[in-house]
């Protein structure tokens, strides 16, 4: 056996310790489950955390209703194969408002669906620690994080005032009411990610690889319809083009780009010569600078 | 890497190729620090800008901050890329550390951009508690100021070896040669005593890119490798695979009866299945049966990888204990002394009592002493009461339950704590143990085979401490003389611990003083347990007049074994009986420090038996304590059938 770790085995590591430390020092762990390429590394690493027992804690999803029908499907699917215990929370005062991207606007949809219900619901099962699988490299707000990540009883995040964390010694005492956000995937990058994907073998939603999808552009953007809830604006038309997802969240809020990868190795190499960071086909990040500290103090995850 | 991907784009088939080149590559990770305004954050967006990890959609949205909250002009102000909170962008400051990530050819990095405020230095020790080297900044035009050094001791501290001295902003001194050699001399003149085992100095400008990935050619002067040159080839290698073995048990895996793991991440030193582990605390020995991986079991395990072992032994093991190897073993202790880094604004009091956390144990633990306060000037030993936000000192620790550590020189993993606020849970100080202050930090536990329970089951009887407390010619002795006849009548195995008799061997060298009375009892505490440990019924007949000390006696027993037993007579009739003649003396002032005439009885509170001796016989005392001892036998005895073990 080679005795130096190779890169993603060390990053493999760190999450798994940060898995098990979560596991023994919380009494309501939960993971979140967004059903995207992190959601699903993440997943990986927690079976492989607790392996032969299933990871001690369930996992939850806060859908929007306006996902894809593909990341649903999906998700359903891995629950089932894998034997996780899946709770899925919908906002239902949202549902019943109609709160919608299209009439809202993308800030008051994913406040509304997302950040919201992500509170109603780690209050509604009294989670007091919660697994995320936000990067450092994805966004300047993230890079600051904490990987051990303090909420107090409001789910309010306080960037100027968080806990020095030192080595791997987490301080994980909170009092009641308060609660941790956990990111074991702080250190990876979206290369290491896509790789650990290729060298694991996990399984991926199929929106990520190139295929002739119905898409319509529209401010710059080049959108799924998914489904009909999605009106045609006077000039817009729906093209069938060869396109991939680099993110995933909502459809309406989710560019695709167009591209013929369509295998893992395409992804990488694609990726490895990309101009633009992934975070770019996100609509909500662009709406006012420092949007996603201010999501993310106001309990975004 | 990308722009080392632009150059040789490789077809789709060369995709894993390029990726297994990529996983080769050895990890760096550094932080940058110094004093305000030294250049830490420009320096790294410069480096992310230079290696081409700064995305076009990123690039536009800098330009625009730039001229928002820009401070250089028409230029680019890359301090906004690592800048990333709000606050940070308004103030122009760097708050809290960020961390960045990069890659050459050569190498991968993780960078950690910390605050230079002396406010925000414990977010500065968070960035440095994960590096293995430090670049420290130093303006050109200002030199070596406080915040360098306080930033280059905490960087030796948490146990960083390599230092790139970067003198920055050299543009703004005319590429002056003589300032550059002033300042190495400066940070070397304080730095000789912080153990680092490499200094380079660099001159450069962060801003314009001098010296940071190209050659200057201002700087003829300077033949030195430019930084990205450095950080690609320093070897900071610190072989923790060739360290003991260490193993802190983070969880326990159970999934069902016939499964339980120990999982965890080896912090040092390798594993083999069939390898001889011992559990730190206990000294119990075990194999190692299975190195459970989800891919399969592994043969071989090594210092950072997570893993699940399970031995072919069913030894006792527990989140905080530790599996080490046989042949060189942590020390187990409960006082050490350590070097602590304070970060709350609440100072550090010596007595009071914190939360102290290692990577997996947890226990309480209060600072006994504050030998003394660093001045990071001139290193200077202050002595100081307590140590007050961003200070270093040593302090001696005592912690209630036994932790298993290494010092921090020797294990980076192994010998650091933190400390945590009882009330609002602030991580407030960060330790790194120096050595232990027991002398027997070199004895550790040897596990026998043969148990107490083993012992005393032989004996037909159940393990007792019978304490007897009360004044001198209370009727102590006699009592218990005839209580030991009793129990020797009926077949127990006992042994009476007479206060005179003890006195004139094992503590022959005490006196009557408060400090001799305490060594005393601690000393015959000791010895009843381990008669108790032998299975015997042992009687302790001393008077025993302090509180704290009886309660002493009762923590080092087991749950149950400890029988506080109150012989009472008033001190009239104590003085009155006067069997040795002694409080005739006492109170005629021949005697100093008698108990109950110029030295102080307190009486027991809540002891297990009260004997009330006034007008009773001993025999009628021994009777009330056979009939103790009786229920105690049959309850525990119940209880053993009824719940098992």
């Amino acid at each position: 056996m080679n005795i130096a770790l190779t890169h993603l085995q060390r990053l493999e590591a760190e999450s798994i310790h940060i898995f098990r430390e979560v596991a023994a020092a919380f009494a309501k762990p939960v993971m979140l489950y967004s059903v995207g390429k992190d959601s699903s590394v993440l997943m990986h690493l927690a079976m492989k955390a607790f392996y032969p027992a299933k990871p001690p804690f369930p996992f939850l999803h806060v859908d929007t209703t306006w996902k894809f029908r593909e990341m649903i499907a999906f998700r359903d699917q891995m629950a089932q194969k894998l034997g996780f215990d899946l709770l899925v929370h919908v906002n239902e005062d949202g549902v019943r408002d109609n709160i919608n991207p299209f009439d809202h606007g993308s800030n008051t949809h994913t406040h509304v669906m997302k950040t919201v219900a992500l509170r109603q619901a780690l209050d509604k099962y009294g989670f007091d620690a919660a697994f995320g699988g936000a990067r450092r490299d994805e966004e300047k707000s993230r890079a600051k994080e904490r990987i051990f990540s303090f909420r107090n009883a409001q789910h309010v995040w306080d960037p100027k005032n968080q806990r020095p964390e030192m080595w791997k010694i987490f301080n994980t005492r909170i009092a009641t009411g308060e609660s941790i956000r956990v990111f074991p995937l702080s250190n990876w990058t979206e290369l290491d990610i896509w790789q650990y994907i290729l060298q694991e073998d996990i399984p991926i939603v199929p929106l990520y690889f190139a295929k002739e999808r119905p898409v319509v552009e529209r401010d710059g953007m080049l959108i799924l319809r998914d489904d009909d809830r999605m009106e045609l604006r006077p000039g817009e038309t729906v093209e069938n083009r060869l396109v991939r997802f680099r993110t995933l969240g909502c459809y309406p809020l989710t560019g695709a780009i167009e591209s013929d990868a369509d295998t893992l190795e395409a992804i990488v190499g694609e990726m490895l010569t990309a101009r633009t960071s992934e975070r770019q086909g996100r609509l909500i990040d662009r709406d006012e600078a420092g949007s996603m500290e201010k999501k993310k103090r106001e309990g975004y995850f | 890497m990308r722009h080392i991907m632009a150059e040789s784009l490789a077809p789709t088939d060369g995709i894993r190729d390029y990726l297994a080149v990529q996983e080769r590559k050895s990890l760096l990770r550094f932080l940058t620090c110094g004093s305000v305004d030294d250049g830490k954050s420009t320096l790294i967006g410069r480096l992310l800008s230079d290696t081409k990890q700064i995305f076009e959609d990123q690039l536009s949205a800098l330009e625009r901050d730039s001229r928002k909250h820009g401070t250089t002009g028409d230029d680019v102000d890359f301090a906004l890329l690592v800048d990333g909170l709000e606050a940070e962008r308004e103030q122009g400051i760097t708050i809290d550390v960020a961390y960045r990530f990069f890659a050459t050819p050569k190498r991968k990095f993780i960078v950690a951009d910390t605050p230079g405020h002396e406010q925000y230095t414990r977010n500065m020790a968070t960035g440095a508690s994960t590096a293995d080297l430090a670049i420290v900044l130093i303006d050109a035009r200002q030199g070596v100021l406080r915040q360098t050094r306080r930033h280059s001791i905490i960087a030796s501290l948490l146990g960083i070896r390599h230092i790139v001295l970067a003198v920055n902003k050299i543009d703004l001194v005319g590429f002056d040669k003589a300032v550059f050699e002033r300042i190495i001399e400066d940070y070397r003149q304080f730095s000789h005593q912080l153990g680092f085992e490499t200094i380079v100095p660099i001159p450069m400008s962060a801003r314009y890119g001098d010296n940071v990935s190209s050659r200057s050619d201002k700087t003829e002067w300077y033949s030195g490798p430019t930084l990205i040159e450095h950080l690609e080839t320093v070897s900071v290698d610190d072989a923790v695979v060739e360290l003991p073995f260490r193993f802190p048990v983070q969880y326990v895996n159970r999934p069902n009866l016939d499964f339980r793991g120990f999982a965890g991440t080896i912090a040092s030193g390798s594993v083999s299945t069939g390898d001889e582990v011992v559990v730190a605390k206990s000294g119990k020995s075990a194999h190692v049966r299975r190195i459970v991986s989800h891919g399969g079991d592994l043969s071989q395990a090594v210092a950072g990888q997570a893993t699940t072992l399970v031995l072919d032994d069913e030894v006792e093991v527990s989140r905080g204990n530790m599996l080490v190897s046989p042949a060189a073993r942590p020390q187990v202790a409960d006082q050490f002394a350590a070097n602590i880094v304070w970060f709350d604004e609440h100072a550090l009091l010596p007595g009071r009592s914190y939360i102290l956390r290692t990577e997996t144990d947890q226990t309480s633990a209060t600072v006994t002493d504050l030998k003394y306060r660093v001045n990071v000037n001139d290193f200077a030993h202050e002595a100081a009461k307590s140590l007050e936000m961003n200070e270093v000192g040593i302090c001696n620790i005592s912690t209630r339950a036994p932790i298993a550590f290494d010092t921090f020189a020797e294990n980076r993993t192994t010998g650091a704590f933190i400390l945590i606020d009882r009330i609002t849970n602030a991580t407030v100080g960060a330790g790194m143990i120096l050595h232990s202050l027991r002398r027997a930090e070199n004895i550790h536990w040897q596990s026998l085979d043969v148990g107490k329970h083993g012992r005393a089951d032989l004996k037909n009887q159940r393990p007792a401490v019978f304490w007897f407390t009360g004044l001198s010619g209370s009727g102590k002795s006699t009592i218990a003389n005839l209580f030991e006849k009793k129990l020797f009548a009926t077949g127990r195995h006992t042994y009476i611990l007479d206060g005179d008799n003890v006195r004139h061997g094992l503590n022959r060298d005490l006196g009557f003083t408060d400090a001799d009375r305490v060594e005393n009892i601690r000393r015959v505490a000791e010895v009843a347990r381990l008669m108790a440990d032998a299975g015997l019924i042992v009687i302790v007949s001393f008077i025993s007049p302090f509180r704290a000390e009886r309660r002493m006696a009762r923590e080092l027993m087991a749950t149950g074994e400890f029988v506080e037993v109150f012989v009472d007579t008033p001190f009239e009739e104590c003085a009155r009986r006067d069997p040795k003649g002694l409080y005739a003396r006492a109170l005629n002032g021949e005697i100093k420090n008698f108990t109950g005439v110029d030295s102080p009885y307190e009486a027991p509170e809540n002891p297990e038996i009260h004997l009330k001796t006034l007008g009773k016989s001993a025999e009628e005392m021994v009777e009330a304590l056979e009939l103790w001892l009786n229920e105690r036998d049959i309850a525990e005895n119940q209880y053993d059938s009824g719940g098992g073990i």
